[in-house]
């Protein structure tokens, strides 16, 4: 007769132990986030009412709002989604489905376009003051703040995109072109709306990276007091920015009203992800 | 299955009598593919008859699939493929100099291993060759046709606005098959279309194969030798030949009647494969 041994050969140390580090990195990044919350909150709930969003800035903290940074921020937002999702897709789908990877000026594209993603915000916001700002002599107005934030966002939103277009299997392509289409009707009729709602995941969470920026903002000249509601044309402040020079002043008022802020940024700013995720779970396709 | 009764089993499958034999669709003279210059498939010529059902076989790696997307110019799309020699459809050199792929596609309809519907509707996905063709009268008649002819419309009629992807392998297959229909194709190619289906999936579209031939030009890549036996009139017999540096280059061995090809094989190679030593 034949034994078999299917007895246990001790513990198994290193799982156990791997295990507990991925659960200890999970922890560093959701402690982190709780922390943020709950001392934000803690500071700043009583401060978001009705004045932050009806009211300027005032040097009096009691009715001292955050109004023209609130809708700046808002038409911030607009404007980018505006200018980056046609010049992105655009991009991204002349890479995907019509570049032909051995001519070195495609290459080119694509190494340039990976290293613009890598590039700090300020150098963008540098760049903005010189070619916008003062090369295009628009002035430090609220649409010179959106174009640097487009500048900015564009990589990201074409590395996105060009995701999206790759996780459409190739034989959906061929499927068309089998069928005698071109490729601009493969291109628009198939790829292009399979791709979609990856593209808008992946264009959403991109602006809303973008939005949240500061130092690119004030190298173009956003102020921190502006006691108007911002025009396209006009000088601009924008939420992170006005969060900072609260944070600046002396009064402890300030500082909870720059937490009431921070609870209105991060609000947009989770909206808009939380609307990227739905996106992504409700099209979410299996192939 | 022991080596000896492999060819007897496989006669049982034969069909009875084989399709008279008509024009030639295709003449395929001295053709052959290459990728980055190293040769995938070695100076194949062959005719193709009109409403006949032909057979590709041989071994993976023997560039069954790399020749049958020679008919519909889909090596196009790869961008280091080559394709020499001439393929004249009805008279007319495929690669000819003004010739337009996407014009040949229209013509020369194709249906892949892997079901591979689009994520669209099941009336959309037969609509899109019409569609594309600006063929926009009649749609609803023109679907309903080529659903019936791929034998779908019974088990689809109810649900045509919703999601291809929610159908069975074998369905999606059909519904592809359906799609290439729609486009009223001369000729169909089959790039093992059952591979990837159940036994009952894959002898519904061997019914649909003999039901099609009668008005249609069938070209079938498969590596299930029974398959051939079952529906092919003719039967290419491609085999594989591995240099010393280890490039495969797919050869035509032997092109017959599918009968002759499993009875009474005129090459050692052909005989060595469909008796099953090889392969």
């Amino acid at each position: 007769m034949t034994t078999v041994n299917l007895k246990r050969r001790g513990r198994d140390v290193k799982g156990a132990a791997f295990k507990g580090v991925l659960l200890l990195s999970l922890i560093v990044g959701f402690a982190t986030l709780v922390t943020l919350l709950v001392d934000v909150f803690r500071k700043g709930w009583q401060y978001v009412d009705e004045t932050l969003f009806t009211n300027p800035p005032s040097i009096d903290p009691a009715i001292a709002g955050a109004r023209p940074a609130i809708l700046a921020t808002i038409y911030l937002g607009l404007m980018v989604i505006l200018f980056t999702v046609p010049i992105g897709v655009g991009t991204a789908i002349y890479l995907e489905e019509y570049a032909d990877r051995r001519r070195w000026y495609n290459r080119l594209l694509e190494l340039n376009i990976q290293n613009l993603a890598a590039v700090p915000s300020i150098v963008y916001g540098i760049l903005g003051l010189a070619f916008i700002v003062r090369g295009l002599g628009l002035g430090q107005v609220l649409l010179a703040g959106a174009l640097i934030l487009t500048l900015l966002v564009l990589p990201n939103m074409i590395i996105a995109s060009r995701e999206a277009l790759r996780a459409v299997p190739d034989t959906i392509r061929q499927g068309g072109y089998a069928l005698g289409a071109t490729q601009w009707q493969v291109t628009a009729r198939q790829v292009l709306p399979a791709a979609l709602p990856g593209i808008a995941t992946g264009s959403i969470l991109s602006v809303s990276r973008g939005i949240g920026e500061t130092a690119p903002l004030i190298m173009v000249g956003a102020v921190t007091y502006v006691a108007f509601d911002p025009t396209i044309l006009g000088p601009f402040t924008a939420l992170p920015i006005q969060i900072y020079q609260w944070v600046r002043l002396p009064q402890e008022e300030f500082r909870a009203l720059a937490a009431a802020a921070i609870i209105v940024l991060l609000g947009i700013l989770l909206s808009l992800n939380a609307v990227a995720i739905w996106l992504r779970n409700r099209y979410q396709r299996r192939w | 299955m022991s080596v000896t009764d492999a060819p007897v089993k496989i006669a049982g499958d034969l069909q009875r009598e084989s399709t008279p034999r008509g024009a030639a669709v295709f003449d395929v003279q001295n053709v052959g593919v290459s990728y980055d210059g190293n040769l995938a498939v070695h100076e194949v010529t062959l005719p193709i008859y009109e409403k006949q059902v032909t057979a590709i076989i041989g071994p993976s790696g023997c560039g069954k699939s790399t020749f049958i997307r020679v008919f519909n110019r889909m090596n196009d799309l790869i961008p280091n493929a080559k394709v020499h020699g001439k393929v004249l459809y009805h008279g007319a050199d495929l690669y000819g100099k003004d010739v337009d792929p996407v014009e040949v596609r229209k013509q020369i309809g194709m249906v892949f291993q892997k079901p591979n519907p689009f994520p669209k509707s099941i009336y959309d996905n037969v609509a899109f060759g019409p569609r594309v063709l600006g063929w926009r009268k009649e749609l609803d008649e023109r679907v309903e046709r080529a659903l019936r002819r791929a034998a779908l419309w019974d088990e689809v009629k109810d649900r045509l606005k919703k999601n291809a992807l929610g159908l069975s392998g074998g369905q999606q297959q059909r519904l592809c098959i359906a799609r290439a229909l729609a486009t009223e194709p001369d000729v169909i190619l089959m790039d093992e279309p059952a591979s990837a289906l159940d036994p009952i999936a894959t002898t519904r579209i061997e019914d649909l194969m003999h039901e099609l031939k009668r008005d249609y030009t069938i070209l079938i890549v498969t590596h299930n030798m029974q398959q051939a036996a079952r529906v092919a009139d003719m039967t290419a017999f491609f085999s594989v030949d591995i240099a010393p540096e280890g490039d495969r280059t797919g050869i035509l061995v032997e092109y017959d009647e599918t009968s002759k090809i499993f009875t009474q094989p005129s090459d050692q190679r052909t005989e060595d494969y469909v008796t099953g030593r090889f392969g």
